[in-house]
């Protein structure tokens, strides 16, 4: 792997070597002291042309747990602001001898142009409504931990353990919400069911993609078909603008339709898992109740963020590590 | 030039070193008191497992034992990129004397890891190193304190050091060509 531009691209033994690294890393994350000298005296640069919290100080931790020197370009501060183009600012980073370039850019594409610019290893971390390849691959991480490592020890090598491997072939995940907008919805229809899961989409007809069907999904009319026997249900956040667009008639109606809470949950099996990308959006997309896993619901919100860093670890230790075994 | 090729330890000859080093090291530290055995992985996790048992029926104490993956410790990343396992030590490593366990000694780059990992752990008493197997041609200065057997080999061969927990059986071979991998060796893909 050179770099990480998407998942569609992305074959199935190279989600497993990421994973497998994952795992090993998220031991380190247990630790007192959460370094290890790997990538010492090499840079990681994220470049961001969006505003991001937790995936830009996720990737910048990854780094310096490894012992690389991680800087973020705040685009709004930068050259950018005065008119340079995405060429220029990647031969600037490539000449400042970074060693690994963290993108995100609002245009979809934009990574893969980013990475013809440059020699340095790219790392996706969305483009547009295109991908989010990192966002799947914790995803799909977090889903493993809970449906088949279950309550075991969950920072084993899978290489240790052949009962164990990431294999989500007996799973429903049900992707629920504004379809047509999400990178985390397209990256995970590729990641997950390259892994096996059946992965259905559900959401209004105004905000479901018209290529759907070329992806490797199902696409539901309604909540209650997407959710019925679900075993994982991902929400998607609601962008509010998306009302003031045309695209909704309310937020009120579309958390009546759409809304994951403790009855619409019900249709779903009795130990689904509740995974969402942040930020959430409470009353609109998910209840509060939900959210925060009262009555014994299984929300992973926390855990996805700390899998996150994990499997960040694990992409700059594998595109930065020269040709490889 | 190197030794010949073949088989150069045996399982009763491997069963023998292994009990040799479990008294050596019950000698060398007085006791098992605040000893822990840490196996260097793969192939030294159950040799530290095995003098632990040893140990423990000698003097009914049983030492501590943990495991450490030094993948992200060594200093030849990143020409060689080896998959990440796991590191379990599941005690805290200060003020204990700690018994490196590996199967082979070569280079003493690994052994320089896993002392560097050791001490992102903690801050251990001492540090003893115990080998299965020294091959010669050291480029560090390092060396074991207890070994089972010297082995004179040539840099280009290759020593298979085959353990009944991982491999199905108890014995060391040096070869003229690289070994097949055995035991479920991480299966993960290159790219």
């Amino acid at each position: 792997m050179r770099d990480l531009l998407s998942i569609r691209e992305t074959d199935t033994d190279q989600i497993h070597q990421v994973l497998q690294t994952a795992v090993g890393f998220n031991e380190i994350l247990k630790r007192p002291v959460k370094k290890v000298p790997t990538l010492r005296g090499r840079s990681v640069i994220t470049l961001f042309y969006e505003s991001s919290t937790r995936t830009r100080t996720s990737f910048e931790l990854a780094a310096k747990y490894m012992s690389a020197d991680a800087v973020n370009i705040a685009v709004a501060q930068s050259s950018v602001s005065k008119g340079e183009s995405l060429k220029d600012t990647l031969k600037t980073l490539e000449a400042l001898t970074a060693d690994c370039i963290v993108i995100r850019h609002p245009s979809s594409g934009a990574a893969h142009l980013a990475a013809q610019f440059t020699s340095v290893p790219v790392i996706n971390a969305g483009d547009g409504r295109h991908e989010h390849p990192t966002q799947a691959l914790l995803d799909a991480l977090t889903i493993w931990q809970h449906k088949v490592v279950g309550a075991e020890d969950d920072t084993y090598p899978v290489a240790l353990r052949p009962d164990k491997p990431f294999d989500l072939a007996h799973l429903t995940v049900a992707i629920v919400g504004d379809l047509a907008h999400s990178r985390v919805a397209r990256s995970n229809a590729w990641c997950l069911s390259r892994l096996g899961a059946t992965v259905r989409w559900a959401g209004p007809r105004t905000l479901l993609p018209a290529e759907a069907h070329q992806l490797p999904v199902t696409v539901c009319d309604d909540l209650e078909s997407a959710l019925t026997g679900a075993d994982v249900v991902m929400v998607l956040r609601l962008q509010t603008e998306r009302q003031e667009s045309g695209l909704l008639p309310s937020l009120r109606e579309y958390s009546r339709l759409w809304g994951v809470t403790h009855t619409s949950l019900r249709w779903a099996k009795p130990d689904v898992l509740v995974m969402h990308p942040g930020p959430m959006n409470r009353g609109v997309e998910i209840s509060a109740e939900v959210a925060d896993g009262v009555g014994g619901v299984r929300s992973t919100v926390e855990q996805q963020v700390t899998n996150g860093v994990a499997v960040r670890m694990a992409c700059l230790y594998l595109l930065m590590g020269g040709s490889g075994e | 030039m190197g030794a010949e090729t073949g088989l150069v330890m045996d399982a009763d000859e491997m069963r023998r070193a292994i009990t040799r080093i479990a008294h050596e090291i019950l000698e060398k530290n007085k006791g098992a008191q605040n000893l822990a055995l840490v196996g260097i992985m793969r192939r030294g996790a159950p040799i530290a497992d095995r003098l632990a048992d040893l140990i423990e029926r000698v003097e009914g104490i049983r030492p501590l034992t943990g495991r450490l993956d030094i993948a992200l410790y060594r200093d030849d990343y990143p020409e060689r990129r080896p998959p990440v396992g796991r590191t379990e030590v599941p005690f805290d490593l200060s003020g204990k004397r700690i018994v490196l366990v590996d199967e082979v000694i070569y280079t003493g780059r690994t052994t320089n890891a896993a002392i560097t990992a050791l001490f992102d752990l903690g801050r251990p008493a001492a540090i003893q190193l115990a080998v299965l197997l020294d091959r010669g041609h050291r480029e560090l200065p390092i060396r074991p304190d207890y070994v089972g057997k010297n082995v004179a080999t040539s840099r280009g061969q290759y020593v298979d050091c085959r353990l009944a927990e991982i491999d199905g059986e108890d014995a060391v071979y040096i070869l003229a060509e690289p070994p097949e991998p055995s035991g479920q060796e991480q299966p993960c893909a290159t790219s």
